[in-house]
């Protein structure tokens, strides 16, 4: 009983996202162009020969990258600038009203862009497969189960993080300005422009221990065919998520209780 | 007599958004921090290529850190200007709000371009022009009047470039509504002018300099500071620059025409 009605709330919710999202089609297509910056990157990379100098072929890299897009595409979290634009604009005090936490809604809201995002994602690849048609590659059935896992979870972790920071907005009105300096960290280590192998030692001593690497080299290596330790990439995601969700939990307890909506 | 009446208002212009930005002390604060680390982050990426190569594209890492202060300065001008004025113009065009900015008895560019300011952009200026300085006494450039002109010349004309870019594409709001993420499209693009134009592959190369001459705007200042510039490159970007303002402007003129506001 309560689990069909909890599978109807959930359903119902990505059948409404999935619809919003459909209208904006043209909006999405041009957010899946925007995140072609690991494509610039490998053509520095192979365009100077830097990847002779960390022993992975041309062929590998291009397929790193490649890799490194599809997490990103489906990554992609904004929670943060839609609660903020809700909070501000005194949207929560309805949702708070709702025996549902406002969360599952922007949940479900990135569950749907990303199901509409995935055809304008495959058309990206298709144009890179014709440019580059030596990186082709089919990568088998368990790899790419494993790699959708590792994705999402990445996914997951970033969900949290940025729920964690849009529920100071609790406390301070402009929360996205903290998420865009998060944001700084997330786009240099995470290896959305240079796979993590290649990062200097001083870097690499420290950088497992952080979220970063989980979130695109990690998924990335795997679903491409490079080198990777796959049961500890997956065990450190699950250790960040059972890590993160306690904390947000417990800050959006505290949030709700100093929540004063607007006018009052 | 009208110039004097705009240098009035956008005297207002400034007291009114400076007031309004302040308010948001901390904020400012954590968008220092943020430009900081984005700094640090590319330094760090640029170090991760020069790692085994001496050369990028005909680089060295020392001439490269000049693209990175130039595109550091450039940055912190659209972080100040561009992207706070010229993002509002979807809001206007959506709201309907742009009625008003319209029947004002001033130029409707000027007002759009020019109302905001976002003061945490002019630090992120600041930390461009300390490392550009940096980069004049490691490269041991010499300071002369001639090298002075070209500089700012070559600056001034890749503001001007960059200006026309953000402004045509937040002109074509008039027809598509909702152009929140080509603005995203052409942000990742600009991203490339953080590296020297030659570490890229030939096709490129080309698109980026016929197409989005994102080529001009970091690079050519760049050449000036090192002496390496040719003559033509430089009547050339001025060329660019020109024409890029001139279209700007009469595309805007011209897509006015087609607006028509929120309930008729």
């Amino acid at each position: 009983m309560i689990s069909n009605l909890i599978k109807r709330k959930i359903f119902t919710l990505l059948k409404v996202q999935y619809s919003n999202m459909l209208e904006y089609r043209v909006e999405i297509a041009l957010w899946a162009i925007s995140g072609i910056i690991p494509f610039f990157m490998l053509n520095i990379w192979t365009n100077n020969n830097l990847n002779e100098s960390i022993n992975i072929s041309d062929a590998l890299l291009s397929r790193y990258f490649l890799c490194a897009f599809f997490v990103r595409q489906f990554s992609v979290v904004w929670v943060v600038f839609s609660f903020e634009e809700d909070s501000l604009m005194g949207k929560v005090s309805p949702y708070l009203i709702q025996p549902l936490n406002p969360f599952f809604r922007y949940f479900a809201q990135h569950l749907a862009e990303q199901i509409t995002r995935f055809p304008f994602a495959l058309i990206i690849a298709f144009f890179f497969f014709i440019f580059n048609p030596e990186s082709i590659w089919i990568p088998n059935l368990v790899i790419l189960l494993l790699s959708i896992v590792s994705t999402f979870l990445s996914f997951l972790i970033q969900f949290l993080i940025q729920s964690i920071v849009a529920c100071l907005c609790f406390w301070t009105e402009k929360a996205s300005s903290i998420e865009r300096l998060l944001f700084i960290p997330t786009l240099f280590l995470s290896g959305l422009l240079a796979p993590v192998v290649s990062f200097p030692a001083y870097v690499k001593s420290w950088i497992y221990l952080t979220p970063f690497p989980y979130l695109i080299d990690f998924p990335a290596n795997l679903l491409s065919g490079n080198e990777t330790n796959i049961s500890g990439g997956l065990s450190m995601q699950i250790l960040w998520i059972f890590l993160l969700f306690p904390l947000f939990k417990k800050i959006w307890s505290e949030g709700t209780k100093k929540y004063t909506a607007m006018g009052s | 007599m009208n110039l004097r009446k705009y240098i009035k208002v956008y005297k207002k212009f400034l007291h009114t958004s400076l007031a309004s930005e302040l308010e948001y002390k901390t904020n400012i604060l954590v968008d220092l921090i943020t430009a900081i680390l984005s700094l640090v982050g590319s330094i760090f990426l640029l170090s991760i290529f020069f790692q085994n190569n001496g050369y990028i594209g005909g680089w060295k890492f020392e001439e490269a850190l000049i693209i990175q202060a130039i595109y550091t300065i450039l940055n912190g001008i659209t972080n100040t200007w561009f992207n706070p004025n010229l993002t509002e113009i979807v809001k206007h065009i959506r709201e309907g709000t742009l009625d008003f900015v319209l029947l004002k008895p001033i130029d409707s560019q000027f007002f759009i371009s020019l109302k905001k300011i976002n003061p945490s952009g002019f630090l992120e200026i600041m930390l461009g022009f300390l490392l550009l300085f940096l980069c004049i006494r490691i490269n041991q450039i010499n300071l002369n009047l001639s090298f002075l002109t070209l500089s700012s010349i070559t600056l001034s004309c890749s503001i001007f470039i960059l200006y026309s870019l953000w402004f045509f594409i937040s002109t074509t709001t008039i027809w598509f509504v909702k152009t929140w993420n080509a603005i995203e499209v052409l942000r990742s693009f600009l991203y490339i002018g953080r590296f020297p134009l030659n570490s890229f592959s030939f096709s490129l190369r080309i698109f980026f300099s016929v197409f989005i001459p994102i080529a001009f705007i970091t690079t050519i200042p760049s050449e000036v500071f090192l002496g390496l510039s040719v003559l033509w490159k430089i009547l050339l970007e001025v060329i660019v620059a020109a024409l890029f303002l001139i279209t700007s402007r009469k595309f805007w003129l011209f897509a006015i025409k087609f607006y028509s506001s929120a309930s008729s």
